[in-house]
């Protein structure tokens, strides 16, 4: 109660001090609002995801058409285009290793957590802004250091890290084994370690505030989901990025300073390395306990943003809202016990093997709750499908898909075959990253009225989202079927391989599906910038939702709500509650006011809320004395 | 001149599409369906996600049975049945959730669309559905992991006594495979000793490395036999990958690795099982290590035992074909290394 009423009273504070006027840069640049912040992360994220797309179109080209000359691309890759027109070996390693790096950490990290965390938190919990807005822009331009530092590394002459995403050493430590492992691993290097500080001045800012800034009344079993998912992705990197931080540190001083951590036994362009006693396990092992988490930074947002979507447009409540969050809490704890599923062939005691799968696959319980908690939240509804809606469940159909072949995956005996094969790929773009990715787009579609104050044009989003959903499908569901046939991932060309040397036409469908669902996205770029200026002015709770950030203003000033924050009485999923006027009832809305549809149980609220407003009465008196 | 018609035929695409744009958002505010709840598109959407399931639906099962002869590979080893058994029975565990699933994700779509007169249930939940749907997961993927994880242990057991055991080291960028030579033990190596010819490393001061010999270019394989893959990597990280053999190892710079198996066909009947009378065995790398990481093939060739000791018996020690490093033989061992070498100019002969 008490810190409730100090929040208020800070919040009073915070209001004076804002009179002065913004200039451009405080406003637009170096800004400490919340939803400033976020946008600056949405931008930059969509940014990065063109680019990260565009690297896989060029890299989806060879693999379709091998014979392809490239000599167009000539101007921008320069060398990199080899004298018969054909895309050099090497820096084909070089762009699926920025890919990666870019749509795991710098769109669907930054970009969805940065994006929504920062926008949605102090909205949904009813707080003026984050704990700390200064250490929220540090954040930001962290990232933005880091992105700079990234693209460059595109550019430079020996080009970019090229050794996988996960840049295994020796590989990456070695500028003798590929030249991307010269400078481009050391700017590669430099840039996740500011994209870690980014990302822990984020987390500990998201953690700060949910814990502390909630309203009166928004206990932690009031929360909406999508701030239960903020909270424990923040948890979850706040504890796994350090490793990676220490991962990257240890391969800083091996590359630089003559240390042996991960190299051994090494001879290499004719000279045998001095390196002795160093392990390249323990490199796999340390980017592992970042890794695996990592793929649940970077879903367990876009599922939270699903469930409060789902629950919305079916206008029904969240189907088991206490199981979604035990669920949740079940896999944050999980994704830090099963890293080493990455690691069932490579030259682990099998043993841990064994260990590892049961752990795998205890975590495929929790997921498969949450899936089974969507459809029944659909069934009996009233379904609305904005676009916001078809993405969710566009999210929700991927996460079937890739989760179930994470199955197999997660079963090292099956997982001897399809380790490092396509079916992997298959796998973790579905799960990972194609389902965070609509997890997002859900998101920007859900809440772009509240950033913007504008609609954004639904028939557009319609299209996006079917050309975007058939089109996903078309790229990674054939991947499976070359997985099975062995075909293996990383490979500049098959055609070496006679058990490989098939399915041509089918690779060629995939690129051309791949280019198709790029262009596509265009439509929303489009539809994204158009309704910004030019858009419909948006109502005030468009989807007539229960959460808080539709009580602020159409476009809410530093500080969210111009007078006091509301206090919140209920959860925020009362959707189509017997007895009620409207299908939904706001969080803002007290027990005492709905008599016609409070459930038995809820009586009791009532009379707390009476109590409540007793109490106040007493403090407002002796703040008088 | 063709890149000039293509960018006008492009920006007039461009421009048709947003003149559509704007006339249909102009209608849509002179009928007043912006102001509606759900607008016709509501039923295109749901009745979309049904087009959608009914018809990628015929094509996966279509696609799947169609190609299934060519993307599945024929099996070639013991384990490789039993992984290949584990993988079917998953397929169809998962095949059926996901069938199911999908079902109801847009069958509700469909069934639960927006109605103006339509109310939602409010059904926030209900602990034995949850318990349901968490103990049985939990039980039907305890089962697949038990049977998974037995097939495992055993994969993963120590070789049979007696295994052929068979030497491959990956480096930039081809695999080289060391044979142990008549005591059936392959000799010691160290990093430091390796050189032009002498690329294993090979420790010519351990008297097993004296009859070592390095296979030609293809690695030839008894039927029936368990054999044994040692592996190492003598750069950066490889993966030996026998896609036929359901086998799969890193090779690590510094840490051995082993895998072992049975080959339960030869090269000749495979080539007759698949039709295909070129047929190899080919061992890939599947570890990215560097430009030519899709260029590591290595053949493998399976014959009936009675070929294998006859293969053997004509292949000669790596010493006696590199006779300068005899010096680099310890005086105590110069007698039994010049032995093996005679006796094989022997056998040449
Ligand atoms: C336009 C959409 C996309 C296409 C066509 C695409 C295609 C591909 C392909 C074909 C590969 C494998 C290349 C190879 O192994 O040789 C790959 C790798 C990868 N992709 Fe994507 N992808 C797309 C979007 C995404 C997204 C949204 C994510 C986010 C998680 C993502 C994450 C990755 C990662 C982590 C790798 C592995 C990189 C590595 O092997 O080191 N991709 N992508
Ligand atoms: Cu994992
Ligand atoms: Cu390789």
């Amino acid at each position: 109660m008490s810190v409730a009423a100090n929040v208020s009273a800070g919040a009073h504070a915070h209001d004076e001090h804002h009179e002065h006027k913004e200039n451009f840069i405080t406003k637009y640049i170096f800004s400490t609002d919340h939803k400033m912040i976020g946008k600056q992360f949405l931008l930059t994220g969509m940014l990065w995801a063109l680019i990260g797309g565009f690297l896989s179109v060029i890299f989806r080209l060879q693999l379709g058409f091998p014979e392809m000359k490239l000599e167009w691309l000539r101007p921008l890759l320069g060398e990199w285009i080899q004298v018969d027109g054909s895309l050099d070996p090497e820096f084909y390693l070089a762009l699926v290793t920025m890919h990666g790096t870019i749509m795991v950490f710098f769109v669907l990290t930054a970009g969805l957590s940065g994006t929504f965390s920062n926008f949605l938190i102090p909205l949904q919990i009813g707080a003026r802004d984050m704990a700390s807005g200064f250490m929220n822009m540090l954040s930001y331009w962290f990232f933005f250091l880091s992105s700079v530092i990234m693209l460059t590394s595109l550019f430079i002459e020996t080009g970019p890290a090229a050794g996988g995403w996960v840049v295994y050493p020796p590989l990456s430590a070695l500028p003798q084994a590929i030249q991307g492992s010269g400078l481009g691993m050391t700017l590669w290097l430099v840039a996740m370690v500011f994209f870690i500080v980014s990302s822990l001045l984020g987390g500990i800012n998201y953690i700060a505030t949910v814990i502390n800034l909630r309203t009166k009344g928004m206990s932690f079993s009031r929360l909406p989901l999508t701030i239960w998912a903020f909270f424990l992705t923040a948890v979850i990197g706040l504890l796994s990025f350090p490793v990676l931080f220490a991962a990257a540190l240890l391969l800083v001083f091996d590359r630089s300073f003559g240390t042996s951590f991960y190299l051994s036994d090494i001879y290499i362009q004719g000279e045998a390395l001095p390196n002795m006693g160093g392990s390249p396990i323990l490199y796999q092992h340390l980017f592992w306990f970042l890794g695996h988490p990592e793929v649940y930074i970077v879903l367990l947002p876009a599922l939270g943003i699903t469930s409060e979507i789902i629950a919305t447009n079916s206008r029904k409540p969240i189907f088991g809202y206490k199981a979604m969050i035990i669920s949740m809490l079940g896999i944050t704890v999980l994704s830090f016990v099963v890293w080493a599923h990455h690691m069932f062939v490579s030259g682990l005691n099998p043993f841990l093997g064994s260990i590892f799968m049961f752990l795998t696959l205890i975590i495929a319980v929790p997921s498969a709750v949450k899936v089974f908690n969507y459809l029944t939240t659909l069934w009996k509804g009233n379904i609305i499908f904005t676009p916001a809606m078809l993405f969710s469940i566009g999210l929700v159909s991927f996460f079937i898909s890739g989760g179930l072949t994470g199955i197999f995956l997660g079963n090292s005996a099956i997982d001897i075959q399809l380790h490092d094969t396509y079916f992997v790929v298959a796998h973790f773009h579905l799960v990972m990253g194609s389902a965070s990715f609509f997890g997002l787009m859900a998101g920007v579609y859900h809440w772009f009225p509240k950033m913007f104050g504008k609609m954004m044009d639904a028939k557009l989003g319609y299209i996006h989202f079917w050309l975007t959903f058939v089109g996903v499908y078309m790229v990674f569901f054939p991947m499976h079927y070359i997985g099975i046939a062995g075909f293996p991932r990383r490979y500049y060309s098959w055609s070496n391989f006679e058990f490989a040397n098939s399915f041509t036409d089918l690779n060629m469908f995939v690129s051309v599906a791949a280019i198709l669902t790029f262009v596509a996205q265009f439509v929303f770029l489009f539809n994204f910038f158009w309704s910004m200026y030019r858009g419909k002015k948006a109502p005030l709770n468009p989807w007539r939702s229960n959460t808080l950030e539709w009580t602020t203003p159409l476009e809410p000033v530093h500080g969210n709500w111009p007078g006091e924050i509301p206090t919140v009485y209920r959860w925020p999923y009362d959707y189509s509650k017997p007895g009620a006027e409207e299908d939904f009832i706001p969080q803002t809305v007290p027990y005492s006011q709905t008599p016609e549809s409070n459930l038995p149980h809820e009586q009791q609220f009532v009379d707390e809320e009476r109590e409540d407003a007793a109490d106040d009465v007493v403090v407002a008196n002796e703040h008088k004395h | 001149m063709l890149g000039f018609i293509i960018g006008i035929g492009v920006l007039l695409l461009i421009s048709i599409l947003l003149m559509i744009f704007r006339i249909q958002s102009l209608v849509s505010v002179v009928k007043g369906s912006d102001k509606k709840r759900a607008t016709g598109s509501n039923k295109w959407n749901a009745a979309l996600g049904m087009i959608f399931l009914l018809g990628t639906g015929f094509l996966f099962f279509w696609y799947s049975f169609k190609e299934f002869d060519n993307y599945q590979l024929p099996v070639a080893s013991e384990h490789g049945v039993v992984t290949d058994g584990l993988f079917w029975t998953t397929m169809a565990v998962t095949g059926i959730v996901f069938v199911i699933t999908h079902i109801l994700l847009f069958w509700f779509g469909y069934k639960y669309q927006y109605k103006e007169n339509g109310k939602a249930l409010y059904y926030p939940d209900n602990n034995k559905l949850e318990l349901i749907w968490t103990v049985v997961p939990a039980v039907v993927l305890a089962l697949l992991i038990f049977t998974g994880w037995r097939a495992w242990v055993d994969i993963t057991e120590k070789a049979p006594e007696g295994s052929e055991e068979v030497e491959i080291m990956g480096y930039q960028f081809a695999w080289a495979v060391r044979y142990p030579g008549e005591d059936k033990k392959i000799g010691d190596y160290d990093f430091r000793l390796i050189d032009g010819s002498n690329q294993f490393g090979m420790d010519l001061t351990d008297e097993s490395s004296l009859d070592d010999f390095v296979a030609p270019n293809v690695m030839v394989l008894p039927k029936g036999k368990p054999v044994l893959f040692k592996i190492r990597s003598r750069d950066v990280l490889h993966s030996v990958f026998a896609p036929h053999f359901r086998l799969k190892m890193d090779a690590v710079p510094g840490m051995p690795t082993r895998f072992w198996f049975t080959p339960t066909k030869t090269t000749a009947e495979m080539r007759e099982e698949t039709g295909n009378p070129d047929f190899t065995y080919e061992i890939a790398c599947t570890e990215v290590c560097g430009r030519s990481h899709f260029a590591m093939r290595y053949r493998v060739e399976v014959v009936e035992p009675a070929e294998y000791e006859a293969w053997l018996a004509k292949q000669s020690s790596w010493l006696s074909q590199n006779p300068e490093y005899m010096e680099k033989v310890p005086d105590d061992l110069k007698g039994v290394a010049q032995v093996i070498v005679d006796q094989e100019k022997i056998i040449q002969k």
